[in-house]
């Protein structure tokens, strides 16, 4: 991959990406939605939906108690079933990493760490690159960063691209996560440039939404971003994961991503180095229906823990 | 102009069909009327979970007041009820029974605290106090007979006490019980609070008898083999299971949906 895209090679880049055909679009997330997943198929989604968990708290108010409880879950969503597998990853802020390094020693469960000014992506490059590396430095394995959407927004794609090579680089082994935010971009065509955007610059993951910001993820913007995902595979062979974040809080909305998922991108990418579902609230509500359907009855909140 | 009315159940303070599409004619009738489903009856219990705080948080006097607001959207809706029940001496009884019913309530929200709350005398350095608070979500078994009141009389100290509560209307004649739901929905019950479903009791009962998230059922419209296998179902999660046939208004109706907490507060500290 190369690490600099000149400018003119950017421009024929972006010129180059066709535009989506907006009603097509809902039209066809609304249908993948409409799909009827039931017992046995339904405890695999949910098995995988757990699999594919980043398990987050973004709050002012996170303290490293709660960071521990989050960390506690996510080795072991449920306390006396080891059935129920670890999630893929925790995703806190980065003054929290030392935390989850010490919770999470010896566990599977990976440690994602949001950046580069984190939820606006508005400051200056040298410091995103610089939180980024510390951010490294402390333990993260993966980096979640955001777009500066306000140069994305204004055209000055070049600026975008550069931040997102220089922070690639920063990150050197950790995975990259770029966020597009993609309830400030407007529309569908812009998505699709923010991914080919994001992708060519070297992003492993690409990533709806920060989660702040309403509308955050739905199922026709994921529907866009994967379809990047497709065809960027096939014009240079470099698969890139996809993460969908902000409002998924139902089972019932994780499989709909999942289906998506999977009629857009194929087998390949029902694993969590390919696809992640962000999340602070989903999990109580999927191991409720991994109950739901062991049990045969209607699961209560009362009985799993309180986040 | 003739307007055939198409009943709707009562979820979440929205009158729905049901999720299923179905609908079946009570009694070889000629009314469609709704049958619901277990995911209408997991739907309303969602949202009476989720109504539950606010309710059991409102103060003793405004839930009265709502209660009397019912009272009085009921009898406002008098004419329309008594042809509902069959016209006549008797289904004006009825009607005048069941607004009487939610006024008697209405006025025990405040009271009964203060009746079956008590101070008890301990052997120690304590302060030892029992007062009544809501159970939480509640399923009532709607009777076949009387039609209105049947449900009215227990549905009204369910909702006295803080609870809230999904009522299954009786099978063979639910229009009375759809009907009061548009009291409910006029009397300022918040969404959720009251929820009425109708359907085929055998399909309905066991998925709310073994629900974790309902914490007790009226079985007053059961038979009793019916309450068998609830009180099988109810023991995944200790639902309550009440068995009180009594047809008069009680302040014990009231209690019991209620859990007795006790305090032990230090004093001389």
């Amino acid at each position: 991959m190369a690490t600099a895209l000149s400018l003119t090679h950017l421009g024929s880049l972006m010129r180059g990406v066709r535009s989506v055909d907006e009603v097509g679009a809902d039209e066809r997330a609304a249908s993948l939605a409409k799909r009827s997943i039931k017992k046995s198929s339904k405890l695999w989604a949910l098995d995988l939906a757990v699999r594919c968990m980043d398990l987050t708290t973004l709050e002012g108010a996170d303290t490293p108690g709660k960071v521990a409880a989050m960390c506690a879950k996510a080795v072991r969503p449920k306390p006396g079933d080891p059935t129920i597998p670890p999630v893929a990853a925790v995703c806190v802020y980065p003054l929290r990493i030392a935390d989850c390094v010490e919770h999470l020693r010896g566990s599977s469960v990976r440690i994602a760490s949001v950046a580069t000014a984190f939820p606006s992506g508005q400051s200056f490059t040298s410091i995103k690159v610089a939180e980024t590396e510390e951010a490294v430095r402390a333990g993260a394995q993966e980096i979640d960063m955001v777009i500066d959407r306000g140069a994305f927004l204004s055209g000055d794609y070049q600026r975008v691209y550069d931040e997102i090579v220089a922070v690639k680089e920063a990150c050197g082994d950790a995975h990259l996560k770029v966020i597009l935010e993609t309830g400030e971009l407007g529309n569908y065509d812009a998505v699709r440039r923010a991914s080919i955007l994001a992708m060519a610059a070297g992003a492993d993951f690409i990533k709806t939404s920060t989660g702040k910001v309403q509308p955050a993820a739905t199922l026709p913007v994921a529907l866009v971003m994967m379809e990047a995902i497709r065809d960027f595979l096939r014009e240079t062979g470099r698969p890139v994961g996809f993460k969908a974040a902000g409002g998924i809080r139902t089972a019932k909305q994780a499989i709909s991503y999942l289906v998506v998922t999977y009629e857009t991108l194929g087998a390949e990418w029902m694993t969590a180095d390919r696809l992640r579902l962000g999340a602070s609230t989903l999990l109580n509500d999927v191991l409720m229906q991994i109950d739901k359907e062991r049990s045969g009855a209607y699961q209560s909140g009362d009985y799993f823990t309180v986040d | 102009m003739d307007v055939r009315k198409t009943y709707k159940l009562f979820v979440n303070g929205e009158f729905v069909r049901s999720e299923s599409g179905r609908a079946y004619r009570p009694d070889g009738g000629k009314v469609n009327v709704p049958r619901g489903s277990r995911k209408d009856l997991r739907d309303a219990v969602r949202a009476a979970r989720t109504a539950f705080p606010g309710w059991a948080g409102r103060t003793a006097m405004n839930r009265g007041q709502v209660l009397y607001r019912a009272a009085e959207m009921l009898d406002g809706r008098a004419a329309q009820f008594v042809e509902l029940l069959g016209g006549g001496p008797r289904a004006r009884r009825e009607l005048d029974q069941s607004v009487e019913t939610l006024v008697w309530y209405a006025g025990w929200t405040d009271k009964l605290p203060q009746v079956t709350g008590t101070v008890n005398p301990v052997a120690g350095p304590y302060f030892n106090f029992t007062i009544p608070e809501p159970t939480g979500v509640v399923g009532i078994v709607a009777p076949q007979e009387p039609r209105l009141l049947g449900l009215v009389r227990r549905i009204a100290p369910v909702l006295c006490g803080g609870n809230v509560a999904i009522a299954l209307a009786a099978e063979s004649n639910p229009l009375a019980a759809l009907t009061l739901a548009e009291v409910f929905a006029t009397s300022d019950f918040p969404a959720g609070v009251v929820n009425i479903i109708s359907g085929q009791r055998k399909e309905l009962l066991p998925w709310l008898a073994s629900h974790m998230d309902v914490n007790a059922i009226d079985t007053v419209g059961c038979t009793a083999d019916e309450i068998k296998s609830i009180e099988e179902s109810a023991a995944g999660n200790v639902k309550r299971v009440i068995k009180l046939t009594e047809s008069e208004m009680s302040p014990y109706l009231i209690a019991a949906f209620m859990e007795m907490k006790t305090v032990w507060h230090p004093i001389g500290v």
